[in-house]
């Protein structure tokens, strides 16, 4: 039976980690169709239909769906799984939300931010911050499952041209209310996908301080990451952690500066291709996981790295 | 209004934890339990609000084996009034928790539940979710602000671009971030208080809740270790690796 991929977007353009879990669809079954659902989503419908592997786009468009509330998307999700057997959804904020409700109105169990399909009905996922790896068997009928995006490889557009079926949908739970987003401002690449991350922690010591890791990742067009302790000490904003709880990414790069590299914060990183580190602290637990470290002051060693590659280029 | 808090015992944050040999799951015997870090925010957010005048009662609910009264006491010593315990040693899956919380809340009729956004052992972000669809409540998840106002929750969510803002009609599930608060210790005199305070052990059958796992553990593996690097000792030669790492794309 068919997989439903739960699309994640703004409204107008797809978010990748949609891909990846598209990938990861195509590996539970042979058909996988597209639900992009919202207030008015058009164009993300017709981005979604040219990626491989997509055998059908649905299109759900209603004022009840904009920002994909939970208690809105959930009752259409229910209504549309009688016709398949897996449903999906990238581990993205809104497929974090949505899912489980869904899956507690089917009554099954979910899967969470699985890392490998192993078959039909077993799937490996990461628990304890990424220090054990579990292998599950769901004995649900139906399985309901979110994707770690950074397990899977992006589903590309092709030449393929899916069928958009739209869908007449105007449910309402009428429970919450949608007020406004405030979205972080930055012209640096999305940190979940983007080559180079460069993250800072605790030792950057100040928010003007990571002006240093921007100069960097300038030059190297890099994302610019924190670890949680950046982000209490108001160095960097929130939605910029790596970490267990934050974002997880695997660039392949990843510069590690300041930061000690507790176990929560490796928890979002581990996977990257290289791992470099600076610290002045040698004993610091991050150089354990570090392909390639640097003991000593972040101040100077940044500024003669920035110009360093600079001047390679 | 009356506020619930789910809260959980799990292994302490800074525990190193192994895998099993036999690779039948995670070695937990003699390692420190803790609450669940997110669960303790939600307490003390719950207590909060009931400082603020918000809340006039505050219970702490936790499922799991014998020890998880232990959790409850805790969250009875920084201001929750009571305490029930849900026992059971059967490792319940978030669905089950959902379930046995609904029962609760049935029975208790709270205005407003808090959860942590995840439990640091098994890493699902489900429960509070799942609580909300089976009650068919409204639902704010990784809270970083609540507030009341006009009976209703206006609530900010830490989302993956930014912060959203949304309004929850009560009764409502709200899960929260780490970062909506920074939770207190308790006292030595709140936590001898907290042996006095009333805490009820029921069971699942007692709330007629059937907790069997619906998934099968097959087997737990460590992760695979990356191999030890080098240190370098200028920056020309990280410049040098860098450079090549980033020429492989």
């Amino acid at each position: 039976m068919a997989a439903l991929v739960l699309a994640d977007h703004d409204g107008v353009q797809l978010y990748p980690a949609t891909r990846n879990a598209i990938t990861a669809a195509r590996q539970m079954s042979d058909t996988v169709h597209v639900l992009v659902c919202g207030d008015a989503c058009a164009s993300v419908a017709d981005e979604t239909s040219s990626i491989d592997g997509v055998a059908k786009v649905l299109l759900a468009q209603a004022a009840s769906l904009k920002e994909l509330l939970a208690e809105n998307v959930a009752p259409l999700l229910v209504e549309l799984a009688s016709d398949y057997a897996y449903i999906v959804a990238p581990a993205t904020s809104n497929g974090k939300n949505v899912l489980p409700r869904a899956a507690a109105l089917l009554d099954v169990s979910q899967i969470s931010e699985i890392s490998a399909v192993i078959s039909a009905d077993t799937f490996e996922r990461p628990i304890y911050a990424g220090n054990a790896n579990a292998i599950v068997r769901s004995g649900d009928a139906k399985k309901v499952i979110t994707v770690r995006a950074t397990k899977f490889v992006p589903a590309r557009s092709g030449a393929s041209n899916a069928p958009v079926h739209e869908i007449a949908w105007n449910g309402d739970a009428g429970v919450s209310a949608f007020i406004g987003n405030r979205v972080s401002a930055g012209d640096r690449p999305d940190l979940t996908t983007a080559a180079v991350v460069i993250s800072g922690g605790r030792g950057m010591g100040s928010k003007e301080a990571f002006g240093l890791l921007d100069s960097l990742a300038q030059g190297m067009n890099a994302a610019v990451g924190a670890s949680r302790a950046a982000v209490d000490a108001g160095f960097a904003p929130s939605d910029t952690q790596v970490g267990q709880t934050g974002k997880v990414v695997a660039p392949g790069l990843y510069v590690a500066v300041g930061i000690s590299g507790a176990i929560q914060h490796l928890a979002g990183m581990k996977d990257s291709k290289m791992i470099v580190a600076i610290n002045k602290d040698a004993e610091a637990p991050i150089f354990q996981v570090a392909d390639i470290g640097l003991v000593g002051d972040l101040f100077e060693a940044v500024p003669e790295l920035t110009a360093a590659l600079a001047h390679a280029r | 209004m009356k506020v619930l808090v789910a809260v959980k015992r799990v292994v302490d944050f800074n525990v190193n934890i192994r895998v099993k040999s036999d690779h039948t799951g995670v070695d937990i015997a003699n390692v420190k339990m803790s609450i669940n870090p997110f669960d303790e925010v939600a307490v003390e957010a719950a207590v909060r609000l009931k400082e603020a005048g918000s809340a006039t009662e505050v219970v702490a609910v936790s499922i799991g084996p014998d020890k998880a009264s232990e959790t409850l006491r805790g969250a009875l010593a920084v201001g929750a009034d009571r305490a029930i315990h849900v026992q059971t040693d059967v490792q319940t899956e978030p669905l089950a928790v959902a379930k046995l919380l609904r029962a609760v809340i049935e029975r208790e009729t709270p205005s407003l539940v808090l959860l942590g956004k995840q439990a640091i052992d098994d890493d699902c972000n489900q429960t509070g979710q799942m609580l909300a669809g089976l009650l068919g409540w409204s639902q704010g998840t990784s809270a970083s602000a609540l507030v009341m106002s006009d009976g209703k929750l206006r609530i900010t969510r830490e989302v993956d671009a930014g912060t959203q803002e949304l309004e929850l009609v009560l009764p409502a599930i709200a899960t929260v971030d780490l970062r909506l608060n920074e939770p207190r210790h308790a006292s030595l005199p709140n936590i001898m208080k907290a042996k006095k305070k009333p805490l009820d052990v029921i069971t699942p059958d007692a709330l007629g809740v059937d907790v069997a796992p619906r998934m099968t553990i097959l087997e737990v593996r460590p992760p695979l270790q990356r191999q030890a690097g080098k240190k370098v000792a200028t920056v020309g030669e990280l410049a040098a690796h860098m450079k090549l790492a980033t020429e492989a794309h």
